[in-house]
């Protein structure tokens, strides 16, 4: 019975960095571009909520719906000023900046927040929980799952239905020839990194609430969201959840048996799914 | 009434003049073929004429309208629509969805009146039976048709063809000069670069020749094509 219930666990949890990842996948998937800024822009998503939500004195849960425009700009002027001059045929220079960025966001929160811990507190909801089968899960993991499901489901709505989205995948696979179809790639690359600060956004609350935070934690994040990426397979929304998932899996099954190997564990198995399926578990047909 | 105009355009890359002092005017409707060697310029005539590169000096004029210095997406919406020698499809698109970036986009058509013209085309050019499949895996022809048909999504009131017609089978050249001749039938203006001359000869009306970049001559296709001076420079005959 503990098995299935950690399992259960791992699977919430895997929500959690699938909410993480799915962000870095759509900036992959649009534009070739490795953000190694992703994991602190989710905290400084968090504590863009963290700053409406006791300002305002406003609940997380409708907090993160002002920060979400707001994150919306950040990334959006982030492509346009920044990422934008440094996309080329060259991977290194944006990997670079990209890495700057990473640690001037954190000094930044680190200087306007100092390097206490912080934590979005969501009152009642934080504690409850709902009987599931034979097992009992909380309540904010499982709307944790439910989000990452939902975020996926609509990116990929986004991608394969809608204008846009058309616009993103030519835009991903001939920047130079959807010229001629009046479509400025610098334009969508903005847009796209715009949605994924929204989907950081949505994946700072879970993180906000979960558990405590401070401006340093941003780079383990973004570890887990590469595995959960590459897991995946590149380019892949879904592959990033059942990415996630298995992350969360692995770590609550290592934790199970020896609360020492919950990261271990999880390292372990993206190491073991790079071995038997380097390419990931759901590649693109034709990269 | 013109619809495309160059007056005296040159352009040169440092010592290398590559279009030198042309001068053409196209009317609307008509189908004008573009022959010449290679290294004639042809190219670069295009790249002038889609703004993808500007010239030294002259100037080019859409329906009227001096577009010398108006960007490649500007002269899109203006009615500009090209092919390319090299088929670029979008290749994890579907036929079908290539199409409709070219129509929303390029076109500024709507959802379903989009998806009405986009139907429509692939109908015309007989890409009906893969809409569905993904770019990547077609055909040299079908990407031909793809190349065509996508152009054709964005409006264009002329329709510039790059050696479209180039390493297709004998079979497959006829079956796309069917569809170049609907294309030009409905009254969409044709200037085509083609080292295909029985396929470019059996759609145009008018022939240029180019040769460094000067232009040699412009006429009807059996005067062009009897001319002395074309037969020795391009068909490299002996007089």
């Amino acid at each position: 019975m503990i098995w299935v219930d950690t399992l259960v666990q791992g699977i919430l949890l895997g929500g959690l960095y699938a909410l993480f990842a799915a962000g870095l996948s759509l900036v992959f998937g649009v534009m070739r571009l490795v953000n190694l800024a992703h994991g602190d822009l989710i905290v400084l998503a968090a504590f863009v909520i963290l700053t409406i939500a006791t300002t305002l004195g406003l609940h997380p849960f409708v907090a993160v719906f002002l920060a979400m425009p707001i994150m919306f700009a950040v990334g959006w002027g982030l492509q346009t000023y920044i990422l934008n001059r440094v996309l080329g045929d060259d991977i290194l220079p944006p990997l670079l900046v990209t890495f700057g960025l990473s640690v001037v966001i954190q000094n930044t929160l680190l200087e306007t927040f100092s390097a206490d811990s912080q934590k979005l507190t969501a009152g009642p909801i934080e504690a409850q929980s709902v009987a599931l089968g034979p097992t009992t899960v909380g309540l904010t993991p499982l709307l944790t799952l439910a989000s990452a499901i939902l975020v996926i489901f609509a990116l990929n709505q986004l991608f394969y239905r809608t204008k846009l989205g058309r616009a993103f995948r030519a835009t991903s696979d001939d920047p130079v020839t959807v010229g001629l179809m009046v479509i400025r790639p610098n334009n969508v690359f903005a847009i796209a990194t715009g949605i994924a600060m929204v989907v950081a956004t949505i994946a700072a609350l879970y993180l906000g609430v979960r558990a405590n935070f401070d401006p340093t934690i941003g780079p383990a994040r973004l570890l887990y969201a590469f595995q959960a990426v590459i897991i995946g397979g590149l380019g892949s929304l879904w592959g990033t959840l059942a990415g996630g998932i298995i992350i969360g899996v692995a770590q609550a099954l290592g934790a199970a048996v020896n609360p020492e190997w919950q990261l271990l564990s999880g390292h372990v198995a993206f190491v073991l799914v790079l071995l038997f399926r380097p390419r990931g578990l759901f590649p693109r047909a034709n990269d | 009434m013109s619809i495309l105009t160059l007056k005296s355009l040159s352009k040169s890359f440092g010592a290398l003049t590559v279009t030198d002092d042309v001068s053409l005017d196209v009317m609307a409707g008509e189908a004008l073929g573009i022959i010449g060697p290679n290294g004639a310029g042809k190219s670069t005539l295009f790249n002038l004429i889609a703004g993808n590169i500007k010239p030294d000096s002259g100037h080019v004029l859409l329906d009227g309208v001096d577009v010398t210095r108006a960007s490649p997406m500007e002269r899109v919406h203006a009615g500009v629509g090209r092919s390319f020698q090299i088929p670029q499809p979008f290749s994890h698109l579907s036929v079908f969805e290539n199409l409709m970036v070219a129509a929303q986009f390029g076109g500024g058509h709507r959802g379903a009146e989009a998806e009405c013209s986009c139907m429509s085309i692939i109908e015309q050019t007989g890409l009906g039976p893969v809409a569905n499949d993904l770019s990547g895996g077609l055909s040299l022809l079908q990407r031909k048709r793809l190349e065509l048909a996508r152009a054709m999504s964005t409006s264009p009131k002329l329709i510039l063809l790059d050696e479209i017609a180039g390493g297709l089978t004998d079979g497959e050249c006829v079956a796309l000069i069917k569809t170049i001749k609907s294309i030009h039938a409905q009254g969409t203006t044709i200037i085509w670069i083609e080292h295909v001359l029985h396929a470019l000869n059996s759609v145009v009306e008018r022939l240029m020749v180019l040769n460094f970049g000067k232009m040699l001559m412009v006429g009807d296709v059996d005067e062009v094509m009897n001319a002395p001076a074309v037969k020795e420079i391009y068909l490299g005959i002996e007089i």
